[in-house]
């Protein structure tokens, strides 16, 4: 078990996590301490001056300047505190450190994709090395994402019309969980991604890896590695339930309707149409929504796809 | 044993049509006690439906669609038809003239126009939800809510048409209390009530055209395809947010001002005792006004803006915590050396106290930048805010309510089961929000249909939370129905309050008092006067 974060925070996996969750653990300690300050007095004072029996004159006192001075003072002076310690530790949180590499990181509806210095990309996983900073160069293609790592402590709104960066340096190797944190619609909820820490040779060693094609592996499996390495699975299921997109049971080979009511056969050129421009041809009942996997699929990889569909009969 | 009046302003006319084209502000406060209380009770059915979906992960009840409509709708209707409206527009209404020993607001016909606006609006909202209904979320927020389908344009028209209702209250409410009042009663002589409603009314004036404004561009975008918020045409998506919460954040103080209006009210009343600090609690809700215009960015650290903006809105933001202070330390002062009685409206007070140290105290961890980055747009943010809301504005609203109720029907509700549903509502409260809290700080997002397995625990807990607090107000519900008709007799005072509202009696006739009033003794004279209770 992690027994790092504290005992309400998640486990901290970035440089700066501790550092948030010092100032998260301070303000929290004098939080408790007006509370029960507050709650106490109430208490006490309600206790001993219950009413009892009919009530006479009451005290008409209605202002002491010394408690009012000292209670407008001193917090005054914590939330300044608060205000420079926490506006410190933001400057730092927004400053790119000058080593880091740069991952562009691409959210839409509902994947990420992450592009590499050298040309490797992947998909809902973003593979960094540990102890070294990492500029996550956010953009989005649709509507408004955030770019969410809890054990990192850091979050950046991911927007359409202009980039956006946020930076952490993973201090452990493990995964990590990446959400989207500002609404974006149906399948905002499993829009899920990981962030694999990996040792400095394992990240070389996968960017090698991924420019090798994997001929080894049949079609039909690779395929099936394909479905949830490159999110496939996030809008289409495998069972025939409904989901954001057609389920791919069954599909191939049948007709369907299309949305401007033509139909059309569900063979190896539409699949491979739908994959590499999704919204040319969509299933009636769904809406045009798939981002397109131009560029982002090889040859061997779309034919494995196609061999996959192939293998799920109803 | 008292009795009911012979004539009051509920027995005077009869019948629909008397109720329909009133212009007495009681009749018009209860026809919006009414609209507010379907508002809220359709609010909490979302509510109870999203917490039932969230018991575990993947579908319960309904699909993610669904979901995502549930929530903006709970959102929608909250915010714009039951919170914004509820303190002012039906206890304000109802009480502001009494308070001030006038006999209605300054302009009753733009009082009940106000009424009809709110109840249109309402109206267009129910409708959207049945053409097509919403699925942004109450924010709104673009490029989504410009691109998604479903009835937007007749949501987001139905808050703008809320809007005027607002306004007109406002305007309303400002000139009565500069007009109205009655001999004798000057500025620092008014209930702290009437303080609130009148900072409230400046921001109500002052904001709301902003919303409506960013309404219209949200609906012109969407109709005629004008180019302001969406990047695929050429707008730009962070605007809408600035304009948003530029009405939106000082909507928050219209919310909760006049709650804590009803809290001095009833601290100083059940413990028979001057109000401490008078002036302290009066300007600060000037002061708390005044702020609440200038830290709008602090729902965008995360967006994106420059350091240099965040810096500021940190800044200023801290300082909205430094008057709302004052009037906590005030109020405890108050307490001290009182003659505390527990009647309900007292115990929602307390727990007011309670429940808003929590709301106001985890403030601090998201006006602090550094924090606030790992927090935002998580559980955390949503317990934050039904702390300040509910627990604030709500639980106030509610202490209010059963304040003045002997004074709106004339008739006394049963306290022990008033007491047992206080306590429902306040233990399902803390139950179904402590547990977001926690599963905030631990990075669930919010408006997750679904969930990981790690969330499952803590979401079990607030559900069942919803579950004690839905029991607690329907106890309240079939109490105070049944009290209309068969509650004892209230009497003209029956707290032994020194406020003007308790000087008439329950109810009061149409025009409010026997005569005319003048000013004998101020709202809080409990070390000069001890009050007949009848």
């Amino acid at each position: 078990m992690d027994t790092t974060g504290t005992l309400l925070m998640p486990p901290a996996g970035s440089t700066i996590a501790g550092e948030v969750d010092a100032i998260f653990n301070l303000i929290l300690y004098v939080s408790i301490f007006f509370f029960i300050l507050i709650v106490g007095l109430a208490a006490f004072f309600v206790f001993k001056y219950r009413r009892r029996g009919e009530p006479g004159l009451t005290s008409g006192v209605d202002h002491n300047i010394k408690l009012e001075l000292l209670w407008t003072i001193v917090p005054s002076i914590i939330v300044v505190m608060f205000f420079v310690v926490g506006f410190r530790l933001f400057l730092k949180m927004n400053i790119v450190p000058a080593n880091a590499i740069e991952i562009k990181v691409t959210a839409q509806r509902w994947m990420w994709t992450f592009d590499y210095p050298d040309g490797a990309n992947s998909v809902n996983t973003m593979v960094v090395p540990v102890n070294q900073p990492v500029k996550a160069l956010l953009s989005s293609t649709d509507v408004i994402h955030s770019f969410f790592v809890p054990d990192f402590r850091i979050k950046m709104d991911v927007l359409p019309n202009r980039y956006t960066v946020a930076w952490f340096e993973a201090v452990r190797i493990g995964e990590y969980n990446l959400f989207c944190a500002e609404y974006c619609g149906k399948g905002h909820s499993e829009m899920l991604g990981k962030i694999k820490v990996v040792s400095e040779d394992d990240y070389k060693e996968w960017l090698e890896e991924s420019f090798k094609v994997d001929e080894s592996m049949p079609l039909e499996e690779y395929g099936e590695s394909l479905y949830r390495s490159r999110a496939c699975n996030t809008c289409h299921t495998t069972d025939g339930s409904g989901s954001v997109g057609p389920t791919f049971k069954g599909i191939y080979g049948h007709q369907v309707i299309l949305s401007d009511l033509k139909t059309v056969t569900v063979d190896e050129n539409y699949i491979r149409e739908s994959i590499l421009d999704p919204r040319a041809k969509v299933v009636a009942g769904f809406q045009p929504v798939m981002p397109t996997y131009q560029g982002r699929l090889r040859d061997r990889e779309i034919d494995a796809l196609i061999a996959y569909l192939k293998s799920l009969k109803e | 044993m008292s009795s009911m009046p012979e004539k009051n302003y509920l027995t005077e006319k009869r019948g629909l049509k008397s109720w329909l084209l009133t212009l007495d502000h009681k009749r018009i406060g209860v026809m919006y006690l009414i609209g507010i209380s379907i508002s809220f009770a359709l609010g909490g059915i979302f509510a109870l439906l999203i917490r039932l979906e969230l018991l575990n992960p993947g579908r319960d009840i309904v699909g993610a669609q669904t979901y995502n409509q549930l929530f903006t709708l709970h959102g929608a209707v909250m915010i714009f038809l039951f919170i914004i409206p509820g303190i002012p527009a039906a206890l304000g209404n109802f009480v502001l003239p009494l308070m001030l020993g006038a006999k209605d607001v300054a302009f009753p016909r733009l009082n009940l126009a106000s009424w009809y606006i709110y109840v249109f609006g309402a109206l267009l909202a129910v409708v959207s939800i049945f053409t097509g209904s919403v699925d942004t979320g109450w924010t709104f927020y673009t490029p989504y809510s410009t691109q998604t389908s479903g009835a937007v344009v007749t949501m987001t028209l139905a808050a703008f048409i809320l809007g005027f209702s607002s306004i007109f209250t406002g305007l309303n409410f400002i000139v009565t209390i500069h007009k109205l009042r009655a001999p004798g009663m000057t500025w620092f002589k008014m209930p702290l009530f009437v303080w609130s409603l009148y900072a409230t009314a400046i921001i109500q004036v002052l904001a709301t055209p902003v919303l409506g404004i960013t309404l219209v561009l949200l609906i012109l975008e969407r109709v005629l395809g004008m180019g302001i918020f969406d990047p695929a045409m050429g707008g730009d998506p962070v605007l809408f947010q600035h304009f948003f919460w530029f009405y939106s954040h000082p909507a928050v103080y219209i919310m909760i001002l006049p709650a804590m209006g009803i809290i001095s009210e009833l601290i100083s009343t059940f413990s028979h005792k001057r109000i401490f600090g008078y002036r302290a609690i009066a300007f600060s809700s000037f002061g708390i006004a005044f702020i609440s215009f200038l830290v709008w960015g602090h729902h965008m650290f995360t967006s994106g803006q420059s350091e240099l903006a965040s810096m500021i809105f940190s800044f200023l933001t801290f300082f909205v915590a430094i008057p709302s202070g004052i009037k906590v330390f005030n109020w405890l002062a108050t307490l001290y050396k009182g003659s505390i009685s527990l009647d309900t409206p007292m115990l929602y007070a307390l727990s007011f106290l309670f429940l808003f140290a929590i709301g106001g105290l985890t403030g601090m961890f998201l006006a602090t930048t550094a924090t606030d980055i790992h927090l935002h747009d998580t559980y955390f943010v949503v317990a934050h805010f039904h702390y300040v809301m509910f627990g604030g504005t709500v639980i106030a609203f509610l202490g209010g309510l059963h304040f003045w109720w002997p004074k709106i029907w004339g008739r006394m509700y049963n306290e022990n089961w008033a007491k047992i549903s206080a306590l429902l509502v306040f233990v399902g409260f803390n139950v179904t929000f402590i547990s977001q809290f926690i599963m905030g700080i631990k990075g669930m997002p919010r408006r997750y249909y679904t969930y990981l397995d790690q969330y499952h625990r803590m979401h079990g807990f607030s559900t069942i939370g919803s579950w004690i607090m839905g029991l607690g107000f329907f106890i309240m519900v079939v109490y105070l129905v049944h009290s209309i008709y068969k509650g004892r007799p209230a009497g003209s005072n029956p707290w032994g309050s020194l406020t003007m509202e308790w000087e008439t009696t329950s109810p009061p006739p149409t025009e409010n008092f026997a005569g005319d009033m003048k000013l004998t003794h101020g709202p809080y004279d409990y070390d000069k006067i001890v009050p007949r209770t009848d």
